[in-house]
């Protein structure tokens, strides 16, 4: 690790007024100090927002729930509301990382969390996304874990998290606090950019800018959530392809369905279209496989991921027989209830 | 930097460099070295201690972020003398060749204990809500942040099942 500053901010106001340029806030910890260990990341002053207070609950907000930035993943996916009314949640949380990194990983956190692409993590490889304008050595090379939707001709790397699919699924806000005091919510859209020219800007962040909470709407009553992971061992290793679906049905239509996909995007990927085109209609094999069609009409492949197509394909069939009641609800398929 | 913490109940005030993780401050500088250092990136499980009750890397984390902390180590559950549950069990079970990932392996599994007897669900769970029954399969997935290179597997999750079972006694 490089030389840093470590400082310890006791407030939100004391923790903006600290973040200056080369300044990085440390919460879990559990992706940061990785990559300074590897110098992937070399801060020059890290602010430790660990004893911030209020930033570690979860309260009901709106109909919904409010989960502040400093609750750890664990607890999230073992909280009583979340297990009851947004299963989805805790399934693709419990599908994340392990036991004890869940223990220290935050929600804020886990939203920000760096791409696991090799080329990125290797300071060797040319990088555009460690070191703009450098190239970009993943192209040609190992793609497997490499994003096919959404990418550019400079970066293709995915976003990691399972907590950030599941949320974009069920339309989750984020709060950001900004260098000016003032509180603004945003969609997961627009937190997270696309790489285009630029993918060293990965988030609408600015700096000095927290994430001081995620805010959940009201739960479905009556909807059937899914989170399924295919990856290449059983557990504690990134998705290949990853589904989170949120269904409602009215009788044998489809009411409502909102589906996000990790591990092929630079972000929590969903298409509206993809949601438009399941909703209102009978379930059927063939209107899940169109729907495969339209999502992963723009993707790009190349030998190493192409097999991401029919895999996306088929998880997001198997996902959706299961959520709208064509086949047996597997494990990672759970009836949502109301909030207590 | 100084910093201050318990370390299996003494007091311990150390003056560090902030880059020193936490695993190297229990190791280097307060020479508790059952605490093993495998990957130092948090994919083995080697170096897993107890802080505050809850199992984490040590090595993904840093000493001076633990002002006031309640830290556990391998030296702070038993003696060679007077073994805990878990350790005896080990012993008994063979859960082990080397050794070198046991130390982390006995702290991740005391955590993992107290996470199912307060009803935490895992990846592999039927039911979130249900109670969770310590089968094999949810030993292993709940375990899944631990390796053993010399696949000792069957016989470390014998160890804690045993343990499991003893328990819900």
């Amino acid at each position: 690790m490089r030389p840093f500053d470590y400082l310890r901010a006791n407030a939100l106001d004391d923790a903006a007024s600290k973040a200056g340029d080369g300044a990085q806030f440390i919460a879990g910890g559990t992706n940061l100090l990785d990559l300074m260990k590897l110098q992937v990341m070399t801060p020059e002053t890290v602010i430790d927002i660990n004893n911030i207070d209020g930033l570690d609950k979860i309260e009901p907000h709106e109909g919904g729930l409010k989960i502040g930035a400093l609750v750890r993943n664990a607890d999230l996916a073992a909280d009583p509301q979340v297990r009851r009314a947004y299963p989805v949640l805790s399934r693709a949380l419990l599908a994340g990382a392990s036991g004890q990194i869940r223990n220290k990983a935050t929600t804020g956190g886990n939203l920000l969390q760096r791409t696991r692409c090799p080329y990125f993590y290797d300071p060797a490889m040319a990088c555009n996304k460690r070191d703009p304008g450098a190239g970009c050595a993943a192209k040609g090379g190992v793609s497997r874990m490499l994003a096919i939707l959404g990418t550019s001709a400079a970066c293709s790397a995915a976003h990691p998290s399972d907590m950030a699919v599941a949320m974009r699924a069920l339309d989750a806000q984020v709060e950001i606090r900004g260098t000016d005091g003032a509180t603004r919510t945003v969609a997961m859209d627009e937190l997270y950019q696309l790489p285009g020219e630029t993918p060293e800007i990965e988030t609408s962040l600015k700096p000095g800018e927290i994430i001081t909470a995620v805010i959940l709407p009201a739960p479905q009553p009556n909807a059937t959530q899914s989170y399924r992971k295919i990856r290449d061992r059983a557990s504690y290793a990134f998705a290949l392809v990853s589904v989170a679906a949120v269904v409602e049905m009215e009788g044998e239509t489809i009411k409502q369905a909102s589906l996000a996909f990790g591990g092929i995007g630079p972000r929590p990927w969903a298409d509206a279209q993809v949601n438009a085109m399941l909703e209102g209609e009978t379930p059927s094999e063939e209107l899940f496989g169109k729907a495969a069609d339209t999502l992963l009409a723009e993707a790009v492949t190349d030998e190493g991921n192409d097999f991401k197509r029919e895999m996306t394909r088929r998880a997001l069939v198997a996902v959706m027989r299961e959520a709208t009641g064509m086949a047996p609800a597997s494990t990672g398929t759970d009836k949502v209830e109301a909030l207590a | 930097m100084k910093v201050s913490f318990h370390v299996n109940g003494e007091a311990r005030a150390l003056d560090l460099d902030p880059r020193v993780t936490l695993l190297d401050a229990l190791r280097d500088h307060l020479e508790l070295t059952g605490s093993k250092k495998g990957c130092d990136h948090g994919q083995c499980g080697a170096c897993t201690v107890l802080v505050d009750g809850r199992r984490v890397n040590s090595c993904l984390s840093l000493a001076v972020m633990h002002e006031g902390s309640e830290i556990t180590t391998i030296e702070g559950l038993g003696t060679p003398e007077n073994l805990n549950p878990l350790q005896q069990e080990f012993v008994s079970c063979d859960g082990y060749q080397c050794g070198y990932c046991t130390p982390g392996q006995i702290m991740s599994a005391t955590g993992m204990l107290a996470e199912a007897a307060e009803g935490a669900p895992s990846h592999v769970s039927d039911s979130l809500t249900g109670k969770a029954e310590l089968s094999d399969a949810e030993i292993a997935e709940r375990m899944s942040g631990n390796l053993c290179r010399c696949s000792a597997y069957p016989f470390i999750r014998e160890a804690i099942s045993r343990v499991a079972e003893a328990e819900e006694k």
